[in-house]
């Protein structure tokens, strides 16, 4: 071994201390913030598998200051031991998540359906609707964003109860697209203007219909940016609880609304809500998880122009 | 985006026979016929002048339908291509108008009645009688009042997510699993929410938030009795599922600045702050006012998890307007004075983000 020739200089050394400390800083805020926003999850899914006593004592830690009890489950009928047996709850419970992946999906469906060919439609041609030119069609879907739900909840109300269309699906369903279209349209028009109006002309050029190159051309293209305004849409209506609640009451009850009103009655068996309650956010973590691209990719392409 | 002319051109010639066009219009004029003698014959069937005794307002709606459709198909009959090109924008537009400016307008005459869908009596107009009402109705202003400070509160919120999208940006390891994870509470109901963290973490008894505090030697732990906390709590658990949102705006925005302006001031010499005040931020203003007027909107229709933690007490200091007329409507499903609250309230809002999209406007302008 020979000594070191070369040395850093002091100066180099405070810094490597300043950047080392700056690091520790910054990994420190980093993990705050990621136990802030998952320990209420985590609280969530580990009193779904607590009794009375691990409650009271405040007990956090699994297998090692308590022993997990599949009681939460099995007052859902979704423990291994309930699971084959038959059970009202369970039944309810099902009964509301498919009727809240129906809604969501299909409003989904509708709304991205409807805002890409609008979208489209705006970012291609000029349109003359009386007065209305692009820009005040595009103001007019945008400006939906900021009617507030509670404006439309009553008249909604009454006019549902005068069609029959109170407490079903279909009602929600539009209502829900409604809410969610201003958002897909901006996605959507912010997708086709970075798409080079050239692609059509020679589709075009070459026999196909203005309606035919759309399909079959651009929309495979701009198939991420619908994902990413499915997606979003996706977690907005399944989450949406003001409208569910107003409006329905037993055929067509959502999810939300089935945690909402079982929160009041449980007092502290906390188990059976957190239960309740893990199984409703599962999809949407799932998705969060696995989808995390595209909901980015969606609530980025506002932002930056 | 460009306002000139198409982007494309039409390159068929399409030859439109006059019977088809007079086909195209027939239908179009046809089925709004249609529609209108069955609205009208419903509407003398409500008022009892005929006896059909229809039992919903379905019949009006199919037919509204309808019409709809032979509109949107008369487009292309009638017109061809340019039929087709306006056959992109009129589905969305009837659908919204439909869904919006429909109830909208109704919505504006209930707002002048009174009904109770309740009693018998259904609709009695009842002039400016809400208003006067709504005028001295003290927890409706309250609840106003309370929408300014969880509006307000998006101020340290937008702190918050700029620190945290700053760091997100930053050369950090796991970058993906820190994104998930402040990605998450975006994901979650706010219902789950109001009972994840509302009813079970603030628990006055068992609660681990309540357990920590008496660790560090609260007395008596309190998360909902006292008003000013109560809100603090609701704005905290707000903020707690929208941070996320106004951050990855802002990261969108901070990954779309060239890395050539910071390596420039860099070299210029200023220190990371001076770097931060003179590039970064003001490079960030178009996208921070984007993000916080669509968090204002979002911030607007608070009312969740209000509704399920608190139902606007103690003593309505954690009411939102929305909450409000939700509980107003559940306690006398009275639609009247309810609608004329949520309309007056959809007047300030409409007003209040006209001003500040203006002054945003206005105030980013200059610098450019």
């Amino acid at each position: 071994m020979t000594d070191q020739i070369f040395h850093d200089s002091d100066a180099d050394r405070t810094f490597r201390a300043k950047r080392f400390s700056g690091r520790f800083f910054i990994y420190g805020i980093l993990i705050l913030w990621a136990i802030v926003a998952l320990f209420p999850i985590y609280w969530t899914i580990t009193t779904s598998f607590k009794m009375a006593p691990d409650v009271m004592k405040g007990n956090i830690i699994p297998y090692w200051d308590y022993t997990p009890k599949w009681l939460g489950w099995r007052s859902l009928g979704l423990s291994p031991d309930t699971i084959g047996n038959e059970s009202t709850v369970r039944a309810e419970f099902l009964k509301r998540f498919w009727n809240s992946a129906i809604i969501a999906v299909s409003a989904s469906v509708l709304a991205v359906g409807l805002g890409s060919c609008a979208a489209y439609g705006l970012s291609r041609f000029n349109y003359k609707f009386g007065f209305m030119r692009n820009s005040d069609i595009s103001f007019f879907f945008l400006s939906q964003l900021i009617l507030p739900p509670v404006v439309l909840a009553l008249p909604f109300l009454v006019l549902y109860k005068a069609l029959g269309m109170l407490d079903t699906r279909v009602g929600l369903i539009l209502l829900y697209a409604l809410t969610v279209l201003p958002i897909v349209i901006w996605i959507m028009r912010d997708q086709f203007g970075s798409i080079p109006s050239e692609l059509e002309e020679a589709a075009l050029v070459d026999g196909l219909s203005i309606w035919g190159a759309f399909l079959t051309i651009i929309l495979p293209i701009a198939l991420p940016g619908m994902v990413a305004a499915f997606i979003l849409s996706l977690v907005l209506t399944w989450n949406e609880y003001f409208f569910a609640a107003l409006l329905t009451s037993s055929h067509a009850k959502t999810l939300p609304v089935m945690v909402a009103s079982q929160t009041g009655s449980q007092g502290i068996s906390w188990w059976s809500m957190a239960a309740l309650s893990f199984a409703a956010i599962l999809p949407l973590v799932i998705i969060g998880i696995a989808l995390e691209r595209y909901i980015i990719k969606g609530m980025a392409a506002g932002a930056v122009k | 985006m460009n306002t000139e002319g198409d982007l494309l051109h039409v390159v068929t010639a399409d030859n439109i026979s006059d019977q088809r066009r007079r086909f195209g219009q027939s239908i179009v004029w046809g089925s709004a016929a249609l529609m209108l003698f069955v609205a009208a014959l419903q509407t003398a069937d409500q008022n009892g002048l005929v006896g059909i005794g229809f039992e919903t307002w379905r019949p009006t709606l199919y037919a509204y339908i309808l019409w709809a459709i032979c509109l949107c198909a008369g487009q292309v009959i009638a017109r061809g291509e340019h039929g087709k090109r306006t056959l992109f924008v009129l589905p969305a537009t009837l659908f919204v108008v439909s869904m919006v400016v429909f109830p909208l307008l109704f919505g504006l005459v209930i707002a002048f009645s009174d009904w109770n869908l309740a009693s018998p009596n259904g609709r009695q107009f009842n002039g400016w009688e809400n208003v006067r009402q709504m005028w001295t109705d003290p927890f409706y202003w309250n609840a106003m009042r309370n929408m300014v400070w969880y509006s307000l509160a998006i101020i340290v919120e937008y702190a918050i997510a700029f620190g945290l999208a700053l760091l997100l940006n930053a050369q950090i390891k796991g970058r993906k699993f820190f994104r998930v994870a402040f990605l998450l509470p975006l994901m979650l109901s706010p219902v789950a929410v109001s009972w994840m963290i509302g009813k079970s973490m603030l628990e006055n008894r068992f609660g681990p938030i309540a357990r920590m505090l008496r660790e560090m030697g609260v007395d008596n732990p309190s998360f909902f009795s006292s008003p000013e906390i109560a809100r603090l709590m609701i704005m905290l658990m707000d903020a707690w599922t929208y941070i996320p949102f106004m951050m990855i705006m802002i990261l969108a925005g901070l990954q779309a600045i060239p890395k050539e302006l910071h390596e420039a001031a860099e070299v210029d010499g200023a220190s990371a702050w001076t770097r931060f005040w003179e590039v970064t931020f003001p490079l960030m203003l178009p996208v921070s006012i984007t993000a916080i007027l669509i968090r204002i909107i979002f911030k607007l229709k608070l009312a969740d998890i209000i509704i399920n933690v608190t139902s606007g007490g103690p003593g309505g200091a954690t009411d939102s307007v929305t909450s409000f007329i939700f509980r107003e409507y559940r306690d006398r499903s009275n639609v009247g004075y309810g609608t004329m609250l949520a309309m007056f309230y959809l007047v300030v809002i409409v007003i209040a983000m006209t001003i500040l999209i203006k002054a945003a406007d206005r105030w980013m302008r200059p610098r450019y």
